[in-house]
């Protein structure tokens, strides 16, 4: 159907996920915040001519990495304020399908990155910064005694999924069905984090999470590694935007991402190499 | 719309002065509107009409307004048992702290749903202040059941008796029930006789309003409930998951809670509040 350019929809708020709602928080304070057109300020490098805000959409799984990546590129771009929304990969995908202005776009698979790719969206072909697996993972008590994936089929257990359509939910379901278990879930949740806050809460027994999500939850959620997991791995694509409003800031950042000190941040944070 | 003939009344004497409004009003009236007017047309013009009842005839959504439909009435049914008592107190017992409880019970009217919902699943959620006592004795688990989302309902939406009834209840003319109780009516029967047909229109329009939120309710619901299709999945909470990837469908659903949405509120506006 036809996809009428809308006016700002960066704060839409998407109410699900406490790391989200943190996202947007950021995202409404950086538009106020005007950027300081200094570039007599006391820039070192040779990259110091990137300035103005960086509008980046990231997927929920990195909330974490991208967090970090912020301060270290703002640490070598002191002119440049990186502003983050965080949402599960398709509400990123379908708020930049409809119009919202955004300078990079860095999502937890390929597909979802390819429905922006076939509309001519993003400027030329996104690029794999990194990879990621998914894994079992429990409260860290693990009050059901969890061992494995044969365990979400037991009806006496809270069980939740990242929601079909978003990626972890797609993969969780293509290791489910790999397994031959037919899950009996109780939630299917927005995104990871949204997912992962209510295991860590201990208000579900067992979830399908990313590998870095678990080590994001600083031991509230322990993880159950899924043997057959390996086979399945998730190639992470960042793109800048062909319409973003800072092209120059949209560069720097992607090319940040994957370059040594990006990559070092993403590799701390348990993210594959691509 | 008003009778030609003036009436006896000084309110319809007062009606008629006002009855040509400032232009500048109209104006202002009219740009008010446009808020409202402009996002249904959105939606109308994205209503992708030719296939509209394949998109509507799937089990997500006759579950999920089957869902909303029982959970909104459930919260409602609620609001009025729990919410008219609440309300009779309010407007009518003196006791300390008053306008902090009336305040308490306001709350969800201005709280972010969300607020709410992590609230109701840090008391009620299986290891809550209330919910795990509640899990280790009976086994039973609140979030993640229909019964969740009954409750999210009712915590956002039963303000909205309780403010409707409270304020009827506080300009009731105590006379007729003083009346009613020289008369050797006992208390119980000034209530059932005098005070609730007074109240009526009221306490109608107030469970309309109450219900009308709890059809509607979202965040509250996503955050303690859960979301599963046929369990916790209402409405609001299918359009959402189906805005990322299946628009269509969800300005199919959305096209749906609109229209039962409004004919719910006019037709019942007609009916019990006072239409002059």
């Amino acid at each position: 159907m036809d996809e009428r350019p809308r006016p700002d929809i960066r704060a839409v708020v998407r109410p699900a996920a406490g790391a989200l709602v943190a996202g947007v928080v950021v995202a409404v304070a950086g538009c106020g915040a005007a950027a300081s057109p200094d570039p007599a300020a006391t820039s070192p490098g040779p990259a110091a001519t990137v300035t103005g805000e960086v509008f980046v959409s990231a997927a929920a799984s990195l909330a974490d990495a991208f967090a970090e990546i912020e301060v270290a590129f703002e640490h070598r771009h002191p002119d440049v304020d990186v502003v983050r929304n965080l949402a599960g990969s398709a509400t990123l995908r379908e708020q930049v399908l409809e119009g919202a202005p955004t300078d990079v776009v860095a999502l937890a698979n390929a597909q979802t990155m390819a429905a922006l790719e076939d509309a001519g969206l993003t400027d030329g072909p996104a690029v794999t910064f990194a990879t990621n697996t998914v894994t079992i993972a429990v409260p860290a008590a693990n009050p059901g005694g969890v061992t494995g994936l044969a365990d979400f089929a037991r009806d006496d257990l809270l069980i939740g999924l990242c929601i079909e359509g978003v990626p972890c939910g797609d993969l969780a379901r293509q290791v489910l069905d790999a397994a031959g278990v037919v899950a009996r879930i109780d939630t299917n949740e927005p995104d990871v984090r949204a997912l992962l806050a209510r295991i860590a809460a201990d208000e579900v027994d067992a979830g399908i999470t990313y590998v870095t999500d678990v080590a994001s939850a600083d031991g509230a959620v322990v993880g159950i590694e899924i043997p057959s997991a390996d086979a399945i791995v998730a190639d992470l694509p960042i793109a800048t935007l062909a319409d973003a409003p800072n092209p120059a800031g949209a560069e720097a950042f992607k090319a940040f991402v994957l370059g040594e000190d990006g990559q070092a941040i993403m590799a701390r944070h348990g993210f594959g190499a691509p | 719309m008003t009778s030609p003939t003036p009436l006896p009344t000084g309110r319809s004497r007062r009606r008629d002065v006002v009855q040509r409004p400032p232009a500048v009003f109209v104006v202002l009236a009219v740009a008010g509107l446009a808020l409202f007017v402009v996002p249904l047309a959105g939606l109308l013009v994205r209503t992708p009409w030719s296939n509209l009842a394949t998109l509507l005839a799937t089990d997500v959504v006759t579950q999920a307004l089957w869902l909303s439909l029982v959970s909104s009435l459930g919260a409602t049914a609620i609001s009025l048992v729990v919410g008219l008592p609440l309300a009779w107190l309010l407007a009518r017992v003196e006791f300390p702290g008053r306008r902090l409880v009336r305040g308490i019970v306001m709350l969800p009217l201005v709280l972010p749903p969300v607020v709410g919902g992590a609230a109701l699943l840090f008391a009620l959620g299986r290891r809550g202040l209330v919910g795990g006592p509640l899990e280790r004795a009976t086994g039973l688990v609140v979030p993640f059941t229909t019964w969740g989302v009954v409750i999210a309902s009712t915590f956002v939406a039963m303000p909205f008796l309780v403010i409707t009834v409270e304020g009827a209840l506080r300009n009731l003319d105590g006379r007729h029930e003083g009346a009613a109780a020289t008369l050797g009516a006992s208390r119980w029967t000034v209530m059932r006789r005098v005070t609730l047909p007074m109240i009526a229109p009221s306490l109608a329009s107030g469970l309309v309003l109450t219900w009308a939120r709890a059809f509607g309710e979202f965040g509250a619901t996503v955050t303690f409930a859960g979301n599963l299709q046929g369990r916790t999945q209402t409405m609001p909470l299918a359009v959402f998951v189906a805005l990322d990837g299946q628009r269509d469908a969800a300005v199919a659903m959305s096209l749906v809670m609109v229209i039962v949405s409004l004919v719910v509120l006019v037709a019942l506006r007609g009916q019990w509040w006072p239409s002059r």
